[in-house]
């Protein structure tokens, strides 16, 4: 029997949210003041939250583990975000974007929250341009939009490939304007390290100040999560450092259920690891596949050769290639959504066909456009018969202009010209759709907790499309949370501040602080990196882009077996009492090695292909779509929601069933 | 290729500090710079010594997070990169490497290389925003016309990642190119235009208050900075200044 209850508003979906909000109860101006909100994590979700409820009048504090909340991962987006402001008159709507939005998740999110995603995100642009956002403009002073992972409109906003950095700098100017109001209390390095609730309600948390290593008790009416995602369970992927699952375990232990862990996003066009000590993967903007042709070596000598330097790619002819995208796929090509692409790159790879010196690479080539971008450019400069050199430089130009800057990046990085041999690539962890479980109003199974951005589950379901985690996040910070809060914190006008001495204080105090000196004097062995470094592996290798039945059960297994390692023979030299950044990743790593484990439980209960899940035992079997992911709609429209009960062995599984009444259930196809 | 390291440790802000000298081997040139300092950092856990403290998060090249001082450069040898992006096939076999924190007085030392960068949030809290409430309902987007050109400004100004190697940089500790820049940003938007005096005035006696120093336009900090900011925006900021108190209210 389903404890969970979604609070999708009755009504036609159109009205849904509309209604929702003239029927909510609301907390007066003179209230407000006497309420306290906490905001763990500032990127877009959790800095346009706490601007936009400080604004509202109500008391926030929030927190961030970086040294300024403009640093928060939300900076590193590149491509930009998506509104369905129909400004190229080509055929765009809120329906057509929360179409999208459903279909590119592949039937596992919640329609009524993706629709009003769709609604509110034409707001969002208004509301950063008005900030300042310096977004890209045509020459008639409009804003410029481009098409983005593969819709058919052009619907993308951007601010050259630093679209994610200048919406987090608009969300924290506004931060920055509260803050000089005293309306937001900004706890710059601090950690958040456990909720604390009283009476069932969070009233709380244990922060840790990472510069003294002091820990802190703070309370408030209500808790907002908006720590990010849990991408770096694999070790590598495109996160920060210091991106970590901390919070929402810390809520998901004491009573937050965790919703799909296993909805992973795999990104095809990253930069390839080139070695043990490699510490983090750098993506490149998907835009490049508008250009770039993927392939590798058609015979397995020549990627042999190659891998062992002795044979260029350069030296290859077209025969000798293998465009394997567009050989699979003839519809949409290099074009196919980022979790086709990225699997069909592994199959290759498996296969003994990559061509780094790891083995795990193809090729992303350039030269075709080049050529192509050449010959069009000769003849608009008159030159009717051009040299190759004439064609290939004027071709590098059109490609530079585009392209600039990724293709800087790749050569300081990599240290080859990708002008003149084909940029390697290889699929990185990017984003996990996954997360901690929420209602329509953005709250958890705990009373007084939210939990927004990337860090919940709701909206992307088995795959997120190019340039909607900018739209989400902004969408849940300054659109939709502000209101649904107001409908919980009505009821707390009369309870004034909430006492920190309380027995629920001192005892969630007293954990954290027991856990913390066990990490400083245990006497172990092996570093912090060296476990998640062999997690990462399990994941990477059980859970990643293609799962079975027995790779999962194996790596069960494996992340109990580690996890027990971990808690005996792990080193963390220092203090807790000061600044000591070994003693903050082990208290991550110990929430990674836990989240792991119900990752591939999760993974191994959804025996269907879905999205960025792939199931081995999941596939078509003939006809046109041999061997292509196979959803399972009639046993699986579901979304997985996991209780805690100790182990993450031992967790409940509670399903929410997903019904489409506005939407017809397909099966994707992109031959 | 094997090292020497020569790097700054300090305990704490109160703490003194000095050079300790450290010795790696076989790195290799693909490794970040930051990657070759987890190397050293899990030779030091495996001896149960405390590894050396560095500020670092996205690794590459935008949250301006990392800070290190190489070689008497901020950011090291390379041009238009941040530390993490640096590559250590920019050094050779049997190279000695300094490393220090970014110093200056606005910057304390928090611990061994990492720095509280604060006072660059306190000058953005002056007045590096525009007065409007994300919770209102602004006009269409398209309502506001800017001109390409400007627009490309105020994005070339905005690109500034807030990391300090132009403070670190300067020999008089100056912040006027993180500021100019952002000043630049507002003051090249016409959303920016009616708080421009004010603004501009507010965030510049912020950075006096912090402790930073004036500028003599010796340009380093342009040659430094990881996004190549332009000298422009401190000209920009500085008509703005004075046009401030020059054209009244």
């Amino acid at each position: 029997m389903s404890v969970l209850k979604s609070n999708v508003p009755e009504g036609p979906i159109k009205d849904k949210w509309t209604n929702h909000k003239n029927h909510i109860d609301l907390v007066n101006p003179a209230n407000k003041r006497n309420i306290d909100i906490i905001v763990v994590g500032t990127g877009l979700a959790g800095g346009s939250a706490a601007a936009t409820l400080a604004e509202l009048g109500y008391n926030v504090k929030a927190f961030c583990y970086q040294d300024s909340p403009r640093r928060a991962h939300s900076i590193a987006a590149q491509g930009g975000i998506n509104a369905a402001k129909n400004y190229q008159g080509d055929g765009d709507s809120v329906y057509r974007l929360f179409y999208d939005t459903v279909k590119g998740g592949d039937y596992r999110s919640r329609e009524a929250n993706v629709y009003r995603l769709a609604e509110v995100s034409s707001n969002i642009i208004d509301q950063c341009v008005a900030q300042g956002v310096p977004f890209a403009r045509e020459y008639g002073g409009v804003l410029d939009n481009r098409s983005f992972g593969g819709v058919l409109v052009s619907r993308t906003f951007y601010a050259k490939g630093q679209t994610g950095q200048q919406l987090l700098l608009g969300a924290y100017s506004a931060m920055n304007r509260q803050i000089s109001r005293g309306k937001i209390k900004m706890y710059n390095r601090h950690e958040m390290l456990d909720v604390v609730k009283i009476d069932g309600k969070a009233r709380g948390i244990i922060a840790r100040d990472l510069t003294t290593g002091k820990i802190e008790r703070h309370s408030a009416h209500a808790v907002v999560i908006a720590s990010g995602g849990y991408g770096n369970v694999y070790y590598l992927s495109t996160n920060a450092m210091g991106s970590n699952v901390t919070a929402g375990w810390k809520i998901h232990k004491k009573g937050a259920f965790f919703a799909n862990p296993c909805f992973t996003q795999i990104h095809p066009t990253c930069i390839p690891r080139s070695g043990d000590y490699q510490s983090k993967l750098t993506l490149m903007s998907e835009s490049l596949r508008n250009d770039g042709r993927i392939w590798v070596p058609a015979n397995l000598e020549d990627a042999k050769a190659i891998r062992e330097g002795k044979l260029k790619p350069t030296a290859l002819t077209e025969e000798q290639r293998d465009y394997f995208l567009e050989r699979r796929y003839p519809a949409f090509g290099n074009l196919v959504p980022r979790d086709v692409a990225s699997r069909a790159a592994k199959e290759r790879c498996d296969a003994g066909y990559g061509v780094n010196a790891t083995g795990e690479a193809v090729y992303l080539d350039f030269k075709a456009a080049i050529k192509r971008y050449g010959t069009e450019q000769a003849l608009i400069h008159g030159n009717h018969n051009p040299t190759d050199q004439e064609m290939t430089e004027l071709g590098e130009k059109v490609i530079e202009e585009k392209y600039g800057n990724l293709f800087q990046m790749y050569e300081k990085i990599v240290d080859e010209n990708p002008y003149k041999t084909p940029m390697m690539i290889y699929p990185a962890t990017h984003y996990t759709m996954g997360g901690v479980w929420v209602d329509y109003n953005l709250m958890t199974t705990i009373p007084g907790c939210y939990c927004i951005g990337e860090a919940n589950f709701s909206d992307h379901g088995a795959n997120r499309l190019g340039a909607s985690a900018l739209m989400q996040g902004l969408a849940d910070g300054y659109f939709v949370l502000p209101y649904t809060i107001g409908d919980y914190l009505s009821h707390d006008i009369r309870t004034g501040e909430i006492p920190t001495d309380s027995a629920e204080f001192i005892e969630a105090e007293k954990q954290v602080r027991e856990k913390l000196e066990f990490f400083v004097n245990n006497e172990g062995k092996h570093s912090v990196d060296y476990y998640h470094k062999r997690l990462g592996k399990i994941m990477w290798d059980k859970c990643g882009m293609s799962r079975n039945e027995k790779g999962l059960k194996e790596a069960i297994q494996e992340i109990k077996e580690l996890r027990a390692d971990f808690w005996k023979n792990v080193i963390v030299p220092g203090k807790v009492e000061d600044m000591n950044p070994e003693l903050e990743k082990a208290g991550r790593v110990a929430d990674f090695l836990e989240l792991g484990e119900l990752f591939a439980k999760d993974a191994l209960e959804r025996n269907e292909s879905c999205g960025g899940h792939f199931r081995e035992e999941s596939v078509v079997m003939d006809g046109e779509q041999v061997g292509e992911a196979l959803r399972n709609d009639k046993e699986y429209a579901y979304v997985s929601a996991w209780e805690y009960k100790g182990e993450p062995s031992d967790a409940v599984l509670h399903k929410e069933e997903l019904e489409f009444k506005d939407i017809e259930l397909k099966q994707r196809s992109y031959k | 290729m094997n090292l020497t390291l020569k790097i700054w440790r300090q305990k704490s802000r109160k703490d003194k500090g000095g050079f300790v000298e450290y010795k790696v081997s076989e790195i290799s040139g693909h490794m970040s710079f930051l990657e070759m300092m987890d190397v050293l950092n899990e030779e030091l856990i495996a001896k149960n010594e405390e590894p050396v403290v560095f500020d670092h998060d996205c690794r590459e090249g935008i949250c301006g997070s990392c800070s290190m001082f190489i070689n008497g450069e901020a950011h090291g040898p390379d041009r238009g990169v941040t530390t993490c992006q640096l590559h250590m096939r920019k050094f050779k076999d049997g190279d000695k490497i300094t490393i220090e924190p970014f110093r200056a007085k606005a910057f304390p030392v928090i611990k061994d290389l990492m720095v509280d960068r604060s006072s660059f949030d306190r000058i953005q809290q002056a007045g590096g925003y525009i007065s409007v409430n994300t919770s209102g309902r602004p006009t269409d987007a398209n309502s506001i016309l800017i001109p390409k050109e400007d627009a490309d400004l105020a994005m070339d100004a905005a690109t500034c990642i807030g990391c300090g190697a132009c403070v670190a940089t300067c020999k008089n500790s100056s912040a006027m190119l993180f500021v100019g820049a952002k000043v630049s940003q507002y003051a090249l938007l016409p959303q920016g235009k009616v708080e421009e005096k004010e603004r501009v005035r507010n965030m510049v006696a912020q950075m006096d208050l912090e402790g930073f120093g004036a500028c003599t336009n010796t340009g380093a900090c342009e040659v430094e900075c990881p996004k190549g900011i332009s000298l422009d925006n401190i000209a920009r900021m500085n008509r703005g200044f004075i046009g401030s108190w020059l054209l009244g209210e």
